[in-house]
């Protein structure tokens, strides 16, 4: 990864990161802020753009790849970071970083965010929470409160308690995890910045609001506070930190030190040695 | 007097070591000279419960399974009635068993076949570490006429590491199997083996699959373990490592898929092998290969479907998920290995051809080749590797088109690395430039291109296997290859003339490939198993086939017999 880090004393700007295609989302939505911050991060980091493979699934958020200027994969609903996971084990030169929503990365890709978190693959996942399925107008994700009755799916609510993302990055062991706000670009930057350099898997649960469907969440401003803790690098005492925070506390919880994985291989043998095993 | 070929079984229950009998006689058979085909039936148990190995050992090439059995060695009787209708006898066959395990099954003893009684597991526990399938095995071999020098190089090779007492443990085995057989005379003695000439192999369907993918440039595997496909990963695993590729075990086939797209994505070969519920779970990530044009090949050890099925026994029905199960219009290419040895050049030409046409190649092998093995000719040398058509000038002022509209339908590929190249790869239509697109004009102008890759393609000569000549032709494809051809080639030695044609490539179809392959056919008899017929709806949907058709198709798990191919091709001629 540092292979792509350079100190350019007139590096690149976001604007470099940043495709000319419009971005399909709603005005006010969060994504965009989230964007401005990927984009800055990458500036930041000066991340060469061939060199850099941006990778999502399906969902408002899952559009991040077209939007910027590196190559990017986006690849089929809930499957991003298996995606990615490939991506880089075969191809452990490239910057790889995952984009997704609470749908496509909690419910549909739930599976593959334990395996991901417990493989730490040293990739970088952005996971966007607006608590609701915004592509498909508006149903319950796995990050929506028990009660919340605006759905026309569950007109009664969902009735079952969502998941704390953060607590089930660290019960399944990513390596980093942080939490941003998307009114908060410059922090989820530095987040990002942090998450790419840091070794292994590194999960950012950024809240990012959905004006159209969830607009209450505008008053998430208001509600999202410092974590307020130093990072540690301990999991135990991250868990038990992250059990008290409300989840809105933002920062960067867990900074570990599990070594990423990375199958073992070295070209030892050739094809007709091996094939000799077959002889008579 | 001596046979042409000789087929046996060894039967039992779990820990009577039936598989390791016939590997060995396999291995033997192997060493002095005879050609063989080991083929294995079990039931669903991890330890115990019934097994049985199955061997057709000749001096000539063996193609399938023999008609019935010469020759069952029985160390128990546990659950025989399981799988009696895998084990076809006549009057002419001889069942060895233990009068310790009780009378042979009625359902066997109908056949009328000789029987000779042996004390097995009283011989074998009159040795110090005496073993049953030891005693077996030396009685085989001394009534197929197999060299002692044979098996005791398989002994040496199997147990060496154990020490002397295990090496003359089973040396002592085999001779009390073979005093026992002396007296026997049943005449089922083999040729003189002819040692010499090409160079042999003993491989099983499996490994063969994973140095085809390994001899077509692969370089990534991500693997989930399932029956009968899982020795291609466990073959692969030390192997890629070896030769700089890495294997990944995955969470789920989801995962297994687009972890290999992604690996492909990122410019690197990669292969998956499954059976058909793992298939089913892959095929929305085999329809994004499609649309992203990201090569990427499956093999499908086909077993007894649907559902769970029957997990350890052959059939060919996964052909329609394998062509139709895509949703969309997705053209794709689907191919199959005609032989176990085959599955080493069909797997690599699959290779080869994903990455040339930038497309997912599902390879259809099943658990008869899979997890088969045999003594072959050493397969010749395929050009065949991956080459992707890469983009050669990104540098130009023009944005690079990730799904130019080429004549040839191809569009040559920029890889992460390569700068001036960045784009999207994308599931969404898209247009030429890869940016998402609902226009109905990008739609029709990809999905043309993405048909027209496929269509345009010269497939050469490797389509299908063809041999034979005549007004009657099998239309055949997959492991009902083997007893096809056999049928064929003995019907000729009759002096009756039948063409055999063998699809290896499936999709896309080659309409005028095989109406020249019948023409003047007449008649023309297909070979499948499967229930509902699958190959022969798949060959009225693509094809015109020539004067009247007849269909031999029955579902698994009992392999197809190249007599019964023979003598339904007999009463056509």
């Amino acid at each position: 990864m540092d292979t792509h880090l350079t100190e350019a004393a007139a590096g690149p700007t976001p604007q470099d990161y940043k495709s000319d295609v419009k971005p399909i989302w709603c005005p006010g939505c969060g994504d965009y802020s989230v964007l401005a911050g990927i984009t800055r991060a990458m500036a930041t980091m000066g991340l060469e753009r061939h060199n850099t493979a941006v990778v999502s699934g399906i969902g408002c958020s899952s559009r991040i790849p077209a939007y910027t200027s590196c190559y990017g994969y986006h690849a089929v609903h809930g499957r991003a970071l298996a995606v990615a996971s490939g991506l880089k084990l075969a191809r452990p030169d490239l910057a790889v970083l995952v984009f997704g929503g609470d749908g496509d990365g909690f419910s549909i890709g739930g599976n593959h965010f334990l395996h991901a978190c417990r493989r730490n693959v040293d990739m970088t996942y952005i996971v966007m929470d607006n608590q609701v399925y915004g592509m498909t107008k508006g149903q319950a994700s796995p990050t929506t409160e028990s009660d919340w009755c605006e759905s026309k799916l569950t007109p009664e609510g969902p009735g079952v308690n969502p998941i704390q993302p953060v607590q089930l990055a660290l019960a399944c062991g990513a390596n980093f995890v942080a939490r941003g706000f998307s009114g908060n670009p410059n922090e989820v930057a530095r987040l990002i910045v942090e998450g790419v350099k840091h070794p292994g898997f590194s999960v950012i649960h950024v809240l990012s609001p959905c004006v159209t469907f969830r607009p209450e969440q505008r008053t998430w401003k208001s509600t999202v506070h410092p974590y307020g803790r130093e990072p540690t690098d301990d999991p135990n005492e991250a868990m038990r930190a992250v059990l008290e925070d409300d989840g809105f506390g933002l920062g960067i919880f867990l900074a570990g030190n599990r070594r990423p994985f990375q199958p073992a291989s070295a070209a030892s043998r050739t094809i007709a040695q091996i094939e000799e095993g077959f002889a008579v | 007097m001596t046979v042409d070929s000789v087929t046996i079984a060894f039967v039992g229950s779990g820990g009577a070591g039936v598989m390791t009998a016939g590997q060995m006689l396999l291995d033997a058979a192997a060493n002095v000279g005879w050609y063989g085909l080991m083929s294995r039936s079990s039931g669903p148990q991890i330890r115990g419960g019934e097994a049985a190995a199955f061997v057709r050992l000749s001096p000539r090439p063996v193609l399938a399974p023999g008609d019935r059995f010469d020759v069952i060695v029985a160390f128990d009787w546990q659950n025989v009635e399981r799988f009696a209708a895998e084990l076809p006898l006549s009057a002419d066959s001889v069942i060895v068993t233990d009068p310790a395990q009780g009378e042979v099954p009625a359902v066997l003893a109908a056949s009328g076949a000789k029987q000779i009684e042996m004390p097995i597991k009283e011989l074998a526990a009159a040795i110090p570490g005496g073993r049953v399938n030891m005693v077996g095995l030396g009685a085989v071999a001394a009534v197929i006429g197999l060299p002692r020098a044979g098996i005791d190089a398989v002994i040496e090779k199997a147990l060496g590491k154990k020490g002397e007492a295990a090496l003359a443990a089973s040396a002592a085995g085999i001779d009390a199997g073979a005093r026992e057989a002396k007296g026997w005379n049943l005449g089922l003695e083999l040729p003189t083996p002819q040692r010499g000439g090409a160079a042999r192999w003993n491989i099983s369907g499996n490994e063969a699959a994973g140095l085809g993918a390994l001899k077509g440039g692969v370089k990534f595997c991500a693997a989930y373990p399932i029956t009968p496909a899982t020795e291609i990963l466990e073959w692969l695993a030390p192997n890629l490592a070896k030769t700089g590729g890495a294997l990944v075990q995955a969470e789920d086939e989801l995962a297994s898929i687009t972890m290999c797209l992604g690996a492909s994505f990122g410019g690197v070969p990669s292969i998956t092998a499954t059976a058909g519920p793992g298939l089913s779970l892959m095929t929305e990530a085999i329809g994004l290969g499609v649309a992203s044009e990201t090569p990427v090949v499956i093999v499908d050890v086909q077993r007894g479907g649907p559902s769970t099925g029957i997990p350890t026994k052959s059939e060919q029905s996964d052909l329609n998920i394998a062509v139709y199960g895509l949703h969309g219009d997705a053209p794709h290419l689907v191919v199959g290995p005609t032989s176990i040895d085959d599955c080493l050049f069909t797997t690599q030409w699959a290779v080869h051809l994903a990455e040339a046409l930038q497309t997912p190649a599902i390879v259809l092998s099943d658990q008869a080749m899979g997890q088969s093995r045999a003594v072959v000719d050493k397969p010749a040398e395929a050009p065949f590797v991956a080459r992707r058509l890469l983009a050669d000038s990104l540098d130009g002022e023009a944005k690079y088109k990730r799904y130019a509209d080429t004549p040839s339908g191809v569009s040559p590929a920029a890889i992460p690395g390569m700068p001036g190249g960045e784009h999207t790869a994308d599931g969404l239509e898209h247009a030429e430039n890869a940016l998402p697109s609902s226009q109905s004009s990008d739609h029709q102008k990809q999905l043309d291109k993405r048909l027209r890759k496929l269509t345009s393609h010269d497939f050469g000569d490797a389509w299908a296997d063809i041999e034979g000549e005549g007004e009657v032709a099998v239309v055949t494809w997959g492991s009902s290859t083997g007893p096809a051809r056999e049928a064929v080639r003995r019907l000729a030695a009759e002096g009756r003339k039948a063409r055999l044609v063998a699809l290896r490539l499936i999709t896309p179809a080659q309409p005028a490939k095989l109406a020249a392959a019948l023409e003047g056919v007449e008649k023309v008899l297909v070979v499948e198993q499967t229930h509902g017929a699958q190959f022969h709806k798949f060959l009225r949907a693509h094809y015109d086939l020539p004067g009247t058709v007849s269909v031999f198709s029955r579902p698994g798990p009992l392999p197809i017999r190249a007599r019964e191919v023979h003598d339904t091709l007999a009463s056509l001629i």
